[in-house]
């Protein structure tokens, strides 16, 4: 369904780019501007668990591709906690597929600013995992 | 940066009931409410629904059209938040403390996306939030959200 490393058009929308790759998984950064912020001087919540939910799936699509699998996912649900507000530095987030099994997956996400010890918010994921019919 | 965005609380004094039509005036003109232009399209005691139109530069896959997760996410962040100041009847200052999100279908391609969020239990410092989201009918709901808000620091004069 989603291809990686190829950003989709909501992750282009709001400046996303991979910038890097921690753990096997590719760290996405998003820039601090308008259309991302809250209240202001602060990133706004939804954009945080954008930019999570972009890392996630970047990091269960390479952990899929490692397995040799082109199955296709679905996001069944997702629990955000916020911790610090983001202010106006670049956002980094990274996901990590703590289990990935036949019919589900288990990502988390952290997203952080300056220091990757001190993150604004994470993110814990469920996804089903669906093999693409052939043909 | 505040980017000309102007305080929330100037536009809702103390003492004033809050208004959540008038709110999302700003809250879906700037920033990233703006960026999603979020309208707002009803409120009662301790609800408010917003909404946003379907776009492709929303979009989290290009081959079926289904919007990002976090669209909704922003949605109905929005839509709780506003929820929690209806039911006490005027501006505090907040932020989401956690926020969960069940993906009951995806919302079809091109179909508007309805947020409702409720406060259910308010307390001196949290708001307890939930809510969901349609296409248009309630009955029909696509996602379900519940979530916490805690109270941040004193009003800003």
């Amino acid at each position: 369904m989603i291809d990686m490393p190829a950003l989709p058009p909501y992750a282009r929308a709001l400046d996303m780019r991979i910038v890097d790759e921690l753990d096997g998984a590719p760290v996405i950064a998003m820039p601090f501007a308008d259309r991302v912020q809250g209240r202001p001087g602060f990133l706004h919540g939804g954009a945080i668990s954008g930019l999570l939910e972009i890392a996630a799936i970047a990091a269960i699509h390479r952990a899929l591709r490692a397995k040799g699998s082109d199955s296709a996912i679905k996001q069944v649900n997702v629990t955000v906690d916020f911790m610090r507000g983001g202010v106006d530095h670049m956002t980094f987030a990274v996901g990590e597929v703590t289990r990935l099994g036949r019919t589900m997956a288990n990502v988390e996400a952290r997203a952080w600013q300056e220091d990757r010890d001190k993150p604004i918010a994470m993110g814990y994921m469920h996804y089903l995992i669906r093999a693409k019919r052939e043909g | 940066m505040a980017f000309g965005k102007p305080d929330l609380s100037s536009i809702s004094p103390k003492g004033a009931t809050f208004d959540p039509a008038l709110v999302n005036k700003m809250m879906g003109k700037f920033g990233h409410g703006g960026f999603l232009n979020m309208e707002y399209v009803g409120h009662g005691g301790d609800w408010v629904e917003l909404a946003i139109d379907w776009r492709e530069d929303l979009v989290a896959d290009p081959d079926t059209g289904i919007l990002a997760s976090a669209v909704i996410i922003s949605l109905m962040d929005n839509a709780t938040s506003m929820s929690i100041w209806t039911k006490l009847g005027e501006f505090r200052p907040q932020v989401t403390m956690d926020l969960r999100i069940d993906y009951l279908r995806p919302s079809p391609s091109g179909e508007r996306v309805y947020g409702r969020g409720i406060c259910y239990h308010l307390t001196n410092s949290i708001g307890f939030v939930r809510g969901f989201a349609h296409n248009g009918n309630p009955d029909e709901p696509l996602a379900h959200a519940s979530g916490t808000f805690i109270r941040i620091g004193d009003r800003v004069a």
